[in-house]
């Protein structure tokens, strides 16, 4: 035990280390090298102006490296691999593709992604927008705040096994142990499996993402609303407006921009959806999405990285408008 | 809504908003407490009954086993065959019968006459009497059936178990030894690059940071395959394995580089201009100003986007499973979780109490320092993806 925690902190000052020497070590190669000189009239030569035009890049190339190297380059390579066939070598053209249209499968996740697309997002803000309406309602709403925000510290695999003990099914003559069938029998239903039911099952997967999400988009809309001014609202209520109406038709809209951000940052995190798939069913019982089918054939059969990259670029493909439009926002936001 | 309750100043519309919100609450955190409780409870209780039954005495049926022919002693000219069900003190037992069918035949205490004429008596606290004129016979011990009721226990066993035998305590320190560096890397570098973007001037500065704009929404799915053939070359080259810490330090450092250079770019940039011109006037050049001035004021940001980060690190899964093998010198808690939850997946008393040592770490990071991490939250979705 106490190897394994020396070897650890070894590793993490080591690591760590590194990264300072970098920059201090960089600092001072530059004060040194391009230090002041004595000019040949013998006064100093102040080579100053050289040294700031050389110190934003010693700032900026260990980041500009690392995003090419893990971020731009793959987006490349990727789109080169998806070309070739599964070892990577030999020029295949269009073959993974048509392969991907297809095969029944990735038509699956594409189809469940679609769903996931759709019902996710729009319950979580949904949720995020009642809980923070409410929360700012009540004496105890900071309490209720944080409860509902919790599930966001907690990991898709730890999420997973929560919800699959929620979801716990025993043959229908012992007692059930799973708090969803336990609720289902109080109402004289019958207990099921509901992971393993066609369809619907995507739904209790759902239900997980939700259930983090929901703390996400409370917080960023509940941040938003109180950007809204009183005055507007005391004004409508005194014009008879009721609690339902001034919520509809002047709250939503002035947080509308912000409604739009948080659908789109959990867009991007459901598209890449993979965690709780992978915990949950793996994809059996027809709950397959593109994340997980793409990593399974990173690894099935030895690898094929064509195949994978296809899919993955069917993931990128659908997030290239938010880019897009992330890019003109900051733009326009730059400018203004 | 003008209904009013007397002497509470509720009217029946506010009263709504508390149940409806009461609602969602308990809806948000009984999944979480089934878990956390259940990983407290015995396991043969854990496994034949719900998680909300915990606090109250049960009532179990179960059977137990007598001893058998040759282990019975003499006593007033008769043969006594005697021992215990349970250890006493852990059930009680209410009736018994030799038969499953009518369990409630034989209250505790009450003797059972057999079919060969032998009495039988089984007692509250589970220990049994069985006396017969003739010697016993029988090989195999006879099954006892009867209904207990169970006190409501609660124990660290789980826990010690899954510590000591899964494994889960190697895989937390080697959660810690991904999470730190994964940490402090990235947020080094981003912090002197958020600085070059936010106050130093360089040729294509604008275009630069658009592309970092532009990254911050790549899936990092589009990162693995080709990463995974640059390690695995890299590891032929040098002879070892593709798999390493300073492998995984480094991607989750490239992943999370554009959230951090953008964060904290955004926020140096509206730290007073004058503060940072006149240190300027005064001689210090940028990198004085970075570590002296800089730093110590953009520590707000610094905190947000750390938790972000650790929280994102620790709770990762799939660069843990490219990435790191599966030796125990390598898996982190989610990739063991996993592993469990396909090999052990019956066994609620191994899960329940392994998922919560890995969600305690993040827990508390997130109820300590909730004021950042919302801040970090909302800083980089309000104004970015």
């Amino acid at each position: 035990m106490i190897d394994q925690l020396l070897g650890a902190v070894f590793a993490v000052v080591f690591g760590v280390g590194i990264c300072f020497f970098y920059f201090i070590g960089t600092h001072y190669l530059l004060e040194v090298v391009f230090a002041d000189v004595r000019s040949l009239q013998g006064g100093v030569l102040s080579r100053e102006n050289l040294r700031n035009r050389l110190r934003p890049w010693l700032f900026l190339l260990p980041a500009l490296l690392m995003l090419f190297v893990y971020l731009v380059y793959p987006v490349y390579e990727t789109l080169r691999l998806s070309f070739h066939d599964f070892t990577g070598e030999r020029f295949v053209g269009l073959k993974n593709y048509s392969w991907a249209v297809q095969d029944p499968e990735l038509l699956q996740a594409i189809g469940n992604n679609a769903m996931w697309l759709v019902v996710v997002p729009l319950l979580s803000v949904f949720f995020g927008l009642l809980v923070a309406v409410l929360a700012d309602r009540v004496w105890w709403g900071g309490f209720a705040k944080s409860m509902i925000f919790m599930p966001m510290a907690i990991s898709f695999v730890g999420a997973s096994v929560i919800w699959k003990f929620v979801y716990d099914f025993r043959g229908p003559d012992s007692e059930q142990i799973g708090s969803l069938n336990a609720l289902v029998m109080l109402f004289g239903l019958e207990p099921e499996a509901w992971i393993t039911i066609p369809f619907w099952n995507n739904f209790f997967l759902m239900i997980i993402l939700i259930w983090i999400q929901t703390g996400f988009a409370m917080v960023i809309l509940s941040a938003a609303l109180r950007g809204v001014p009183e005055e507007t609202l005391e004004a409508a209520r005194i014009d008879g407006a009721n609690e339902v109406h001034v919520f509809l038709k002047i709250m939503v809209p002035q947080i509308m921009s912000t409604i739009l951000v948080v659908w789109t940052t959990i867009t991007i995190i459901v598209l890449k959806i993979f965690d709780i798939v992978l915990a949950m069913t793996n994809g059996q019982w027809g709950t397959e999405v593109l994340a997980n089918l793409m990593f399974d054939w990173m690894f099935r059969g030895g690898g094929d990285s064509g195949r994978g990259s296809a899919i993955t670029l069917f993931i990128m493909i659908a997030v290239v408008p938010v880019m897009i439009w992330n890019i003109r926002r900051f733009r326009s936001e730059e400018e203004s | 809504m003008s209904f009013r309750i007397p002497f509470l100043n509720l009217t029946l519309g506010r009263l709504l908003v508390h149940f409806s919100l009461m609602c969602l609450v308990m809806a948000w955190i009984l999944p979480t407490m089934g878990l956390l409780i259940s990983s407290f409870r015995d396991k043969d209780q854990l496994a034949l009954t719900g998680w909300w039954t915990a606090f109250t005495t049960s009532t179990q049926n179960a059977y137990g086993r007598t001893g058998v022919a040759g282990e019975e002693f003499e006593r007033d000219e008769r043969y006594v065959l005697s021992g215990n069900f349970f250890e006493a003190g852990s059930k009680t037992i209410e009736s018994y019968n030799t038969n499953f069918h009518k369990l409630d035949a034989y209250r505790a205490g009450q003797p059972l006459t057999m079919k060969d004429g032998s009495l039988f008596t089984l007692f509250q606290d589970g220990s049994y009497e069985w006396i017969a004129e003739k010697p016993f016979r029988h090989k195999r011990g006879k099954r006892i059936f009867y209904v207990a009721k169970v006190p409501p226990t609660f124990t660290l066993d789980n826990y010690v178990e899954v510590l000591n035998t899964e494994g889960i305590s190697q895989s937390f320190i080697n959660t810690f030894v991904v999470t730190i560096p994964a940490t402090v890397i990235p947020i080094t570098i981003a912090a002197f690059a958020a600085y070059a973007f936010a106050w130093m001037r360089f040729p294509g500065r604008q275009f630069l940071f658009v592309i970092v704009v532009g990254l911050l929404v790549v899936p990092l799915q589009m990162s693995l395959i080709p990463l995974l053939r640059i390690y695995n070359d890299i590891g032929r080259i040098f002879d070892v394995s593709g798999k390493s810490y300073p492998g995984i330090w480094l991607a989750h450092t490239g992943f999370g580089l554009p959230l951090a250079i953008y964060l904290l770019r955004n926020y140096m940039g509206t730290l007073p201009r004058e503060i940072i011109e006149s240190a300027r006037i005064d001689g210090a050049n940028h990198f004085q100003i970075f570590t002296k001035l800089v730093v110590p004021l953009s520590v707000p940001a610094l905190a947000s986007f750390t938790i972000l980060q650790f929280l994102w690190v620790w709770n990762d899964l799939l660069v843990a499973l490219v990435f790191l093998g599966k030796s125990d010198e390598q898996i982190v808690l989610t990739s063991k979780i996993r592993e469990l939850l396909g090999s052990r997946g019956d066994n609620w008393e191994i899960l329940t109490s392994s998922a919560f040592i890995s969600i305690i770490v993040p827990l508390i990071v997130f109820f300590a320092l909730q004021r950042f991490f919302v801040r970090g939250l909302v800083a980089g979705s309000v104004k970015g993806g």
